[in-house]
């Protein structure tokens, strides 16, 4: 399947990917509802781009009570069906990572599509912080997450991040 | 004619006598004519602000203006335009700025806020898409910016609101105070942050939640991929400011002799290579931070380095910034640095930092700091007056007086006036190195002498963004033109004042001219605002501003004699480096300038011109 591969050690914070996002899904350069953002870390001056890890068993698709979200056959795209969706919000509690969000001016939930194989975001990069890539999704979040993890025990242990 | 997307077409405006707040539609003609920021700014004053103004009264106007592609995705369409008058200068003055918090003004919906009038009590004003509102901030007034912003962010309860302020140096209009914006991004020049101080309006603190439409998005898609291409190979924008930042000058223009040291008496330093861009990345850079929309990303985030000597350590500071703070940039570890004879990168570090707090230009402080250095090693001044001794390369010094200034506590309530008013009080009106009240930046005219026209003709005072032929002159763009020559440097100081003023009316950032040319740029203005914009329209839009802001200064009394350079420039010649012997020859400069812009021989814009470019 396809995933986005995120290296924030590359990102500069400029948010053209939040800029090609939303241009693509609402017609307008409009960052409030782009489904990949950047978490500016202002104090430790880092970039932390996030969007959906399209996940094998999708939490957001299990809650769905009317099942509004259905797989892309084409990449493995977790996609919101926008006809179908309710707006009850169950998959924005559900998901863990919170990249799925409710979008108040369609009054539907709304995520990344992979923008049908070919993403955006990742052509507006500048940087090469954000890639498409044919993943086993396991292969890299696990080292992404010990590394997040071992980030935090070391702020805890050492005061220092 | 209506707006088809670029700008919004909406006016903010907000009284803050009456606490009032209105909406206003854009005058479609001024956005085509005008193009946006720095041109709707100059237009709005001219029609609305008496030029003969105090600039610290309630009379005067705070403009903050976007340009049609803040907020698009055009790489470096990040820029908003602080207009008003200047205390530091008594002319228009045109202050730029990047960050965020421009795209969020117009994600709120508005391509232009105006403030008018003065608050009884100090207030902030709070902008959530529709909702506007004025604040009290009492609880703000004397604080820092950073603290500023963390408290409103508190406050709002939206924590991706971006913030414009003031620090403590624009409360007690320094007359160079700036208004920060993201912390660390400054609307720098001329003392617009004394103007919002005098206003008692500590920050606009604003979030927007729309979108910005654009009339063409294909087009726009197209003309983006091809100026994010130009911008990812050429050298400059895709290596030397990645790496080095604008601090990547610091070694060049040392080299070329052109490197003003202790108040211009010098023009090398021995000590440049401490503080130059390599030098940072070596030892101090923690992360490139881009401005919205930047696929350059020359911003530096720092740290101060020397752990275990703490003396200038930002560890030990009570706005302790996790170690680190933005900057500095070329200019301010020139002006902090060399122009002072510091060589030592921490004190210059630790320098930038206050003055990103307490809101302060850190070119005319620097600069106003090397002047009384300079009466200090006179003996015009003494350690009584100054409160501690103040030779060349003082970091001690640099740093104490930087914090004094913007509390104007002690001898910082002098240089707190700029180096011109400092010189005349103390009988030496001599050391002043600038024009028309403001400040030289980073670059010897002698050396170079287009830029010693560019700084006499700029209509804000001395300024190296108003045209900037360093880039001719040193690095070789668009063409090399001999640095000690002056043929030639009329038309191309007109040329690239033109050009400049057109991309300030854009929105986009001037740093991009070092990959794009204005053909790389106009498609993208044209496809934006669905008017088929040409290259020589936006050049006209730049020169009709640029005549505009000179009638304006006209009218407040900045006579065409004051288009000149401090003696020091004319006849002191450089003692040692390449440029040795140079001074600046501006007399045979300037007339061929006036002739090149269409004026008359004493420098006024005459009834022909001013008919051809439409300004009544």
């Amino acid at each position: 399947m396809q995933a986005l591969e995120i290296s924030p050690e590359k990102c500069t914070g400029c948010k053209q990917c939040e800029l090609a996002c939303s241009w693509v899904h609402t017609g307008l350069f409009q960052p409030s509802r782009s489904v990949i953002r950047v978490h500016v870390f202002d104090e430790q001056a880092s970039f932390a781009p996030y969007a959906c890890f399209q996940c094998d068993e999708a939490w957001c698709m299990q809650a769905c009570p009317v099942n509004a979200i259905d797989v892309d056959e084409a990449t493995g795209a977790k996609i919101v069906l926008d006809d179908v969706c309710v707006g009850c919000k169950l998959c924005v509690i559900a998901c863990p990572f919170g990249t799925i969000f409710f979008d108040k001016a369609a009054d539907t939930a709304t995520k990344c599509d992979l923008c049908g194989g070919d993403p955006a975001c990742a052509h507006a990069c500048p940087t090469g912080a954000i890639r498409v890539a044919e993943v086993d999704p396991g292969a890299w979040v696990a080292p992404f997450g010990e590394k997040v993890d071992g980030a935090y025990r070391r702020a805890m242990e050492g005061g220092e991040a | 004619m209506s707006f088809q997307g670029g700008w919004t077409g909406c006016v903010l405006r907000v009284d803050l006598t009456r606490g009032e707040v209105r909406r206003e539609e854009l005058d479609p003609r001024h956005a085509r004519d005008y193009v946006g920021g720095r041109g709707i700014g100059a237009r709005l004053l001219w029609d609305e602000l008496d030029p003969q103004v105090d600039p610290l009264s309630p009379e005067n106007l705070l403009v903050f203006a976007t340009g049609p592609l803040t907020g698009t995705n055009a790489s470096c369409g990040a820029r908003y335009m602080v207009v008003t008058k200047g205390p530091l200068t008594g002319c228009i003055t045109t202050s730029n700025s990047g960050g965020r918090w421009g795209p969020e003004l117009k994600f709120a919906g508005y391509d232009l806020l105006v403030l008018e009038g003065r608050s009884s009590t100090p207030v902030y004003l709070w902008i959530l898409d529709d909702r506007v509102e004025l604040r009290p901030a009492e609880h703000l007034w004397g604080k820092g910016v950073f603290e500023t912003e963390d408290e409103i962010r508190r406050e709002t309860g939206v924590a991706d609101c971006s913030i414009a302020s003031i620090g403590p140096a624009g409360e007690n209009t320094v007359l160079y105070a700036a208004i920060m914006n993201d912390k660390f991004r400054a609307a720098g020049r001329s003392g617009v942050g004394a103007v919002m101080g005098s206003k008692n309006l500590k920050a606009i603190a604003v979030r927007g939640t729309g979108g910005v439409r654009v009339a063409d998005p294909g087009a726009l898609m197209a003309a983006q991929w091809a100026q994010k291409e130009v911008l990812s190979k050429a050298p400059l924008t895709s290596e030397g400011l990645p790496a080095y930042g604008t601090l990547a000058l610091m070694n060049v223009i040392n080299e070329h002799g052109a490197l003003p040291t202790r108040n211009y008496k010098e023009a090398q330093f021995e000590g440049a290579e401490n503080i130059s861009g390599e030098e940072l990345a070596k030892t101090r850079l923690a992360a490139n931070k881009a401005c919205f929309a930047c696929t350059i990303a020359c911003g530096r985030v720092s740290n101060i380095s020397n752990e275990g000597i703490g003396r200038y350590t930002l560890k030990t500071s009570p706005r302790n910034w996790h170690h680190a703070t933005e900057g500095p940039e070329y200019e301010n570890a020139w002006s902090l640095g060399a122009d002072c004879g510091v060589d030592d990168l921490d004190a210059i570090l630790k320098s930038n930092l206050i003055c990103n707090d307490l809101g302060m230009d850190p070119i005319s402080l620097g600069a106003t700091i090397a002047a009384t250095m300079e009466l200090y090693e006179m003996g015009v001044l003494t350690d009584e007056q100054t409160g501690m001794p103040m030779p060349f390369g003082s970091g001690d010094a640099l740093v104490a007086m930087t914090e004094a200034t913007g509390y104007r506590r002690g001898f910082g309530n002098e240089i707190a006036q700029g180096s011109k008013r400092l010189g005349e009080k103390f009988g030496h009106p001599e050391v002043f190195m600038g024009v028309k009240g403001q400040e030289f930046p980073a670059y010897d005219p002698r050396a170079l002498q287009g830029m010693g026209l560019g700084y006499a003709t700029s209509n804000r005072g001395a300024c190296h963004l108003r045209a900037y032929t360093v880039s001719a002159e040193v690095v070789g763009e668009p063409e090399p033109m001999d640095p000690r020559a002056t043929e030639g440097k009329a038309q191309l100081t007109v040329d690239m004042q033109n050009i400049s003023t057109a991309i300030d009316a854009t929105g986009l950032c001037l740093f991009l001219t070092f990959g794009n040319t204005l053909s790389d740029l106009t498609p993208l203005v044209a496809a934006a605002t669905g008017i088929a914009y040409t290259d020589d329209d936006l050049v006209r839009a730049g020169e009709r501003i640029w005549n505009r802001e000179r009638m304006w200064n006209l009218r407040a009394g900045i006579e065409p004699s004051e288009d000149k350079l401090p003696k020091r420039m004319l006849e002191d010649a450089i003692p040692a480096g390449p440029a040795k012997g140079e001074v600046n020859r501006l007399s045979e400069m300037l007339p061929e300038y006036y002739r090149a812009r269409g004026w008359s021989d004493d420098g006024r814009p005459g009834a022909e011109k001013l008919a051809d470019l439409g300004i009544g």
